[in-house]
């Protein structure tokens, strides 16, 4: 199926979130859409699928004009779209998920489910049990699902935005040969929605750079990597430098520790963590790195074994006591577990002064005192705008611009995720200058560069199990030798 | 300006809209509906007993509300209100039927008995949902209807009035247990005072505490405000405390001073009324005044449809309800097109 995007555009109040864009969709080929964040890339494709409607320009499918006014009319159409966040139903099972999809019977036709399930896996080798409930399967399994679900829904044309973000090396892996299949053997279109250089240049036919709401330009295999990075940025970024540090003194010790949930167990756990240190948790998402990291701060009680906070004994402290003790969490979730929706970034300013919290609250001070983080953090946002209407990345410079000053240890789920290159340089630069100042710091990524980029130290979880850590000299920049021990990481996220 | 007329549009346009639908079934039934309006006017308005009669039923109202605009800060559902408001009439029942003390004693010990009362049972949900995962609305409509049954027990049981039990309740309180009335009219100052106070308490405790921006970031997201590291838990317990405070304190002025007795349905509704008037006044608590005014005028006008035109005082209900659903179908379009 042919799609043709012609002269798009959507504006939200005064930002032109796509001001004329233009593109042609080829059956059967994997058409990339490259752009940093808040180039207008899902803005797009929520137009395309009819999840908001466009201020202006024409949607042709096969020559034909159409107008779609919601997801459900563009799925009739045979245009699917596969979210950032899976819009699947978690406490359902496998099955019912699909059926909920197709089945329009008063009572579920499950068998005819089940071989639709039963085949469409086998085609792509998914391994999904259709009695598994959708909250216990990982994000990529979850995506394997919607892939199913728009198949079976009878979709030519799939959109995937962001689809690597939180899945695991070989899931990736999986997910790509699926989409060369579709395209290749199955004459789909797929559209592919990124913000990663490399992935684009790995799988895509052609691509469509997008840069703050306008076409920057359009190639075709091969791509030239500082082609692409010029049209996205207008400019080549450098890479950044790591500067050395001398480690201090022990701030957080595991002995021993093991952590059980009813999903997973996370055995006998030993690791110091020094001050200035910055450590990677590596692995597949589910393998029991968050586990450990929450055990840090006090999030998950260990069944056995001991936490010692700056050699003082945490281990049944709660995590109110770990805040105090100068431990900050930051969580995957901005919006979700970090800020709250609904309150302004001077009331967020408020609430983080824990140390001196009047019982009445003085706005004109707050409110100073957000506008001087604004400045310094630059920010998008006044002192009064609610935290939702702020970008990811700039959630992002909100949270950390609400840390407490000195802070002996600083855990972060996923810090760069969903960012664009240079939010996320900055937020590592934030990170550092913390580091210096002897924070140790605690990440979980599942991005394989930023960890061996970034890391003094990489851990590696897989099924629960951490491999002993693997140390790179702080001198070292991204040397071979370096390199080699990521690869060694890698085949170990790779195994799992 | 134009903001300002839409905005208008969106307060006016469902006040309109009910009274309509109102009128229409007002032509359904074959009544004339000016004079079901005149009726209801008159019988709020029409003389120094009406207005006092309106503020008297404005107190429960309005302290009502205000435990709710905490609860509602806190994201919390009590729909226990109502039954917040019998157990502070139970316990200042109790008392009041069991001592006798000067009225400059009796009746702050009396009150102060409808503040534990009401925050016993408050915390009673709060616990129930945050240790026992019992969801307030669950929790809240099990422990209405325990102590609307509680009640009957009691007024039938132990605290009938000698030698015969009846639906008009117990024994009249003691004298000393009387709240006082302005002269000859059916107010009660110290209850309107107490009211006032604690609409604006918690008003200026939202607005400008930090302890009122903590329930507000509880209320938007649990989560974040626990990881943020603010003990939801007795956060929530707090609100739940606070609430039930001021919804037992409504029940104990409805028993010492409306009443002057215990009946059973003491609450008199004014629980599920109170959340329609926060609701309504989208949880700004200086709203709430004139529209638990207004809802207590409309209440109190009502029965006079029964009196003149044989129609059925549940009228005034219909009203109230229809304003409410408009007013929240007028904000959920808003919404939806913004």
């Amino acid at each position: 199926m042919k799609i043709e995007l012609r002269d798009i555009k959507k504006y939200f109040g005064p930002v032109r979130a796509n001001d004329g864009i233009t593109l042609t969709v080829e059956p059967g080929t994997i058409h990339g859409l490259l752009g940093e964040n808040g180039a207008g890339k899902t803005t797009l494709m929520k137009v395309l699928t009819g999840f908001i409607s466009a201020d202006g320009g024409e949607i042709r499918v096969d020559g034909k004009p159409v107008h779609f006014t919601s997801p459900a009319e563009s799925i009739r159409y045979g245009i699917g779209m596969l979210h950032q966040d899976p819009l699947d139903f978690p406490p359902l099972k496998v099955l019912d998920n699909l059926l909920l999809a197709f089945d329009n019977r008063l009572i579920p036709n499950r068998r005819g489910a089940r071989r639709v399930l039963k085949e469409l896996s086998q085609r792509f080798h998914f391994s999904l049990d259709p009695d598994a409930r959708v909250n216990t399967l990982t994000v990529g399994e979850r995506q394997q699902l919607e892939i199913l679900r728009l198949l079976a829904l009878g979709a030519e044309v799939i959109i995937l935005d962001e689809p690597t973000t939180g899945i695991s090396a070989p899931q990736k892996v999986l997910l790509f040969a699926t989409l060369r299949r579709l395209a290749k053997e199955e004459g789909k279109s797929v559209i592919f929605v990124s913000h990663k250089l490399e992935e684009v240049e790995e799988l895509c036919d052609r691509v469509t750079v997008l840069r703050r709401g306008k076409v920057t330009g359009h190639l075709e295999v091969p791509f030239r990597a500082d082609q692409l990075v010029q049209l996205m940025f207008g400019q080549s970024l450098p890479k950044s430098e790591r500067p050395p540090v001398t480690l201090g003194e022990p701030v957080l010790e595991l002995q021993d520790v093991t952590v059980q949930t009813y999903r997973l167990t996370v055995p006998h756990v030993s690791l110091t963590v020094r001050a200035g240190e910055v450590i990677g948790l590596a692995g597949l998402e589910g393998s029991g790195q968050r586990l450990m990291l929450q055990a840090c701060v006090g999030l998950q009680k260990p069944s056995s074994g001991r936490v010692l906070l700056g050699g003082q004994d945490f281990t049944r402290r709660s995590y109110r006591d770990f805040l105090a003790a100068g431990v900050a969490y930051l969580p995957a979730g901005r919006i979700e577990e970090g800020l709250i929706r609904g309150l302004t970034l001077t009331e967020h300013y408020v609430l983080a002064q824990r140390d001196h919290q009047p019982f009445f609250i003085d706005w004109a001070a707050a409110t100073n005192g957000i506008q001087k983080k604004i400045n310094e953090f630059n920010i998008r946002g006044r002192p009064d705008t609610p935290v939702e209407a702020l970008s990811g990345g700039n959630q992002q410079r909100a949270l950390l611009s609400l840390l407490p000053p000195a802070l002996k240890l600083l855990a972060l789920e996923h810090p760069t995720r969903g960012l664009d290159i240079e939010s996320a340089m900055w937020v590592w630069e934030q990170l550092l200058a913390r580091r210096r100042s002897g924070t140790a710091i605690l990440f979980i990524s599942a991005d394989l560069d930023e960890l061996l980029e970034r890391s003094d130290r990489i851990v590696v979880f897989s099924g629960g199990v951490m491999a002993p850590p693997h140390r790179r000299g702080p001198h070292l920049g991204r040397g071979t030798g370096v390199f080699d021990r990521g690869r060694e990481a890698g085949s170990v996220m790779c195994d799992a | 300006m134009t903001q300002r007329l839409t905005n208008l549009a969106i307060g006016l346009i469902p006040v309109i809209l009910a009274l309509l639908f109102t009128t229409l079934i007002l032509l359904i039934v074959g009544a004339p509906p000016g004079e079901a309006y005149r009726n209801i006017v008159q019988g709020a308005l029409e003389s120094p007993d009406k207005w006092a009669s309106v503020v008297t039923a404005t107190v429960p109202l309005l302290l009502c509300s205000a435990g709710l605009l905490i609860t509602f800060a806190a994201g919390l559902w009590n729909i226990g209100v109502e039954g917040q408001i019998v157990a502070g009439a139970l316990l200042t029942t109790w008392l009041a039927l069991n001592l006798t003390l000067p009225s400059i004693l009796f009746i702050p010990l009396l009150l102060m008995a409808g503040l534990v009362g009401g925050a016993l049972w408050g915390l009673l949900v709060g616990w129930l949902k945050v240790y026992g995962g019992v969801h307030e609305i669950f929790g809240g409509v099990g422990l209405n209807f325990i102590a609307i049954v509680l009640t009957n027990y009691l007024i039938f049981g132990p605290w009938k009035p000698a030698g015969r039990a009846t639906m008009s309740g117990t024994e009249p309180f003691p004298a000393e247990a009387w709240l006082p009335r302005l002269g000859n009219l059916a107010v009660y100052p110290i209850a309107v005072i107490l009211a006032l106070v604690a609409i604006a308490l918690v008003y200026l405790a939202l607005r400008g505490t930090t302890w009122g921006l903590k329930l507000k970031a509880i209320g938007n997201n649990q989560r974040s405000a626990f990881l943020m590291g603010i003990p939801t838990h007795q956060y929530m317990m707090g609100a739940f405390l606070l609430c039930g405070a001021l919804a037992g304190l409504a029940g104990s002025i409805q028993a010492i001073g409306v009443r002057q007795r215990l009946i059973p349905g003491i609450s008199g509704g004014y629980g599920f009324l109170s959340l329609l008037v926060v609701l309504l006044a989208g949880y700004r608590p200086l709203w709430v005044i004139p529209i638990a005014l207004f809802f207590a005028a409309v209440g109190v006008g009502s029965p006079r449809l029964e009196l003149n035109m044989q129609l059925d005082s549940a009228l005034g209900g219909t009203l109230q309800g229809l304003v409410v659903l408009f007013v929240l179908l007028a904000q959920g379009v808003k919404k939806r097109d913004a």
